[in-house]
């Protein structure tokens, strides 16, 4: 057993070997969801708190399902309906929520670096679940888990991150697992929004997706934000379409046995037109249903050295007696 | 306990299931992850052989507990997570629960949780190739090979040439022998 760690950060500081824990143990959850009774006791009597100050649907119900099939008992506390809005500090609120006895924290925050301030000051688990444009290590890991399912070694294989990697916490995680697994990781999109020193990341930088198109194996293809139009990062939708979204023409020139992912929501006919988006080569709804198993290996590898776990000698060799 | 001593405790504890899924139909041989799981295997060769009437052998599957058990508490880290194999229809169906050492009753205590959640199962039955006493539940198997009367530190290890160095055996460390 490779883990022993009581939060999930990020990928940066984990090792390959953590990474492909995590991935394995989530490969043995993946058939609790085909069971009639879609749950086992692994983390009955536990507490999940979804603590997410961002808005997000599918991450936190993805977490929900997740605790819910270890039969862990899941609250959802979101931070525009919560104290933070009449001026609680996010340690303030963390604290407040686990004297209520929690054991694992589920965090996503608009500030790199909050799901560690939490773990420095909490008791219980923490599980980043974004912050900033830090790290979102579980979507991360089910990419790579889902691009692990059609393509077991990773050994050399050429990944391109598409779109707005500079802002993006999913790209940042995306490298540094990859990377670790032995992935080759392109980054590629305008220079506004991939600048050139990603490349000390270890990253192939493109400012032209039409030039990588035929060597990569991989697409991830990252959601551009409106936002970032109105900042003045690129002129025009539009032109971001034409010049870096996946269409039809394209997927004619790419690999035959290319992936295309998308961590969602889709803007279609932006990053994908509606043909890449459904056709063959996507494995996006994949992605989804990935995300489940991954955040249950998760819930359950930090929920074991949680404050309960740890403290006691297992009594019995585990396996072989019964 | 040599080779031979080995290979006959199998033929006895083979022959006393035998006797009971000749006549059976609709029926599974379910062994837990893993020791058990590769003795279900042997059984499933040489009981699928012998498939009584003709009719069609066992179905097949292998159960890993580590979700189910009792100690998750106690635990320093999260046990392995080997997964689950049951591709059968568990209603209804007459299942033979395979494992190597019968001790606490724990182990089987989950794996009963455990194929439940598939499904109602006809009836169930529990085969251990070794029972060692100790029990902290009550739970007692329908086919034992052989007893070993031992002492809660004592240590009983089956071995099995498919994942332990290419040979079959017992391995007692610090045990009484009784009858046998």
């Amino acid at each position: 057993m490779n883990w022993n760690r009581k939060h999930l950060l990020g990928l940066e500081d984990l090792s390959r070997e953590e990474i492909i824990e995590l991935l394995d143990t989530a490969e043995g959850f993946r058939e609790v969801s085909t069971r009639s009774v879609k749950k086992v006791p692994a983390l009955r009597g536990r507490v999940v708190v979804n603590l997410f100050f961002e808005p997000s649907t599918r991450t936190r119900t993805s977490f929900e399902l997740a605790g819910a099939r270890l039969s862990a008992d899941v609250l959802n506390f979101s931070g525009s309906s919560s104290s933070t809005s009449k001026g609680e500090t996010l340690n303030d609120t963390a604290l407040n929520i686990e004297a209520m006895g929690v054991d694992i924290v589920v965090v996503r925050h608009s500030c790199s670096g909050a799901a560690y301030q939490l773990s420095q000051v909490l008791g219980c688990s923490v599980i980043n679940a974004g912050d900033g444009a830090h790290e979102h290590p579980t979507q991360a890991l089910l990419d790579i888990f889902t691009i692990r399912q059609h393509k077991p070694d990773l050994e050399g294989l050429k990944v391109a991150i598409v779109g707005d990697v500079s802002h993006s916490r999913v790209a940042r995680s995306n490298i540094w697992g990859l990377q670790k697994l032995g992935a080759e990781v392109y980054a590629v999109g305008p220079s506004t929004l991939v600048p050139n020193g990603l490349s000390r990341l270890g990253v192939k930088v493109s400012h032209n997706l039409d030039e990588v198109l035929e060597e990569v194996d991989v697409f991830n293809m990252l959601r551009i934000q409106k936002e970032r139009q109105e900042r003045g990062l690129f002129p025009t939708i539009r032109e971001y379409a034409k010049l870096y979204g996946l269409n039809g023409e394209r997927m004619k020139r790419v690999k035959e046995d290319a992936l295309v992912l998308h961590p969602g929501p889709i803007n279609r006919g932006v990053e994908l037109t509606p043909e890449v988006a459904d056709g063959p080569r996507s494995v996006i709804l994949d992605q989804v249903s990935n995300g489940l198993a991954v955040r249950m290996a998760a819930l359950y590898l930090v929920g074991a050295c949680g404050p309960q776990g740890g403290q006691v000698e297992s009594q019995r060799a585990s396996g072989g007696e019964s | 306990m040599t080779p031979d001593d080995f290979g006959s405790l199998y033929q006895r504890w083979l022959a006393g299931i035998r006797q009971t899924t000749d006549t059976l139909e609709d029926w599974a041989l379910v062994g837990i992850k893993r020791r058990g799981a590769v003795l279900a295997r042997r059984l499933l060769d040489d009981l699928g052989d012998s498939a009584g009437s003709g009719g069609p052998g066992p179905a097949y599957g292998e159960l890993d507990i580590s979700l189910y058990r009792d100690d998750y508490h106690l635990q320093t880290g999260a046990p392995a997570v080997l997964g689950t194999e049951i591709s059968f229809e568990v209603e209804g169906k007459s299942i033979v629960l395979i494992d190597d050492v019968l001790y606490t009753g724990r182990t089987i205590r989950a794996a009963l949780d455990l194929i439940l959640d598939f499904g109602r199962p006809r009836r169930i039955w529990l085969a251990v190739l070794v029972d060692r006493g100790n029990r902290e539940l009550p739970i007692e198997a329908n086919f034992t090979g052989e007893f070993f009367e031992t002492e809660r530190n004592d240590r009983v290890q089956v071995r099995l040439k498919e994942m332990d160095d290419d040979y079959d055996g017992v391995d007692l460390t610090s045990f009484v022998e009784t009858g046998a």
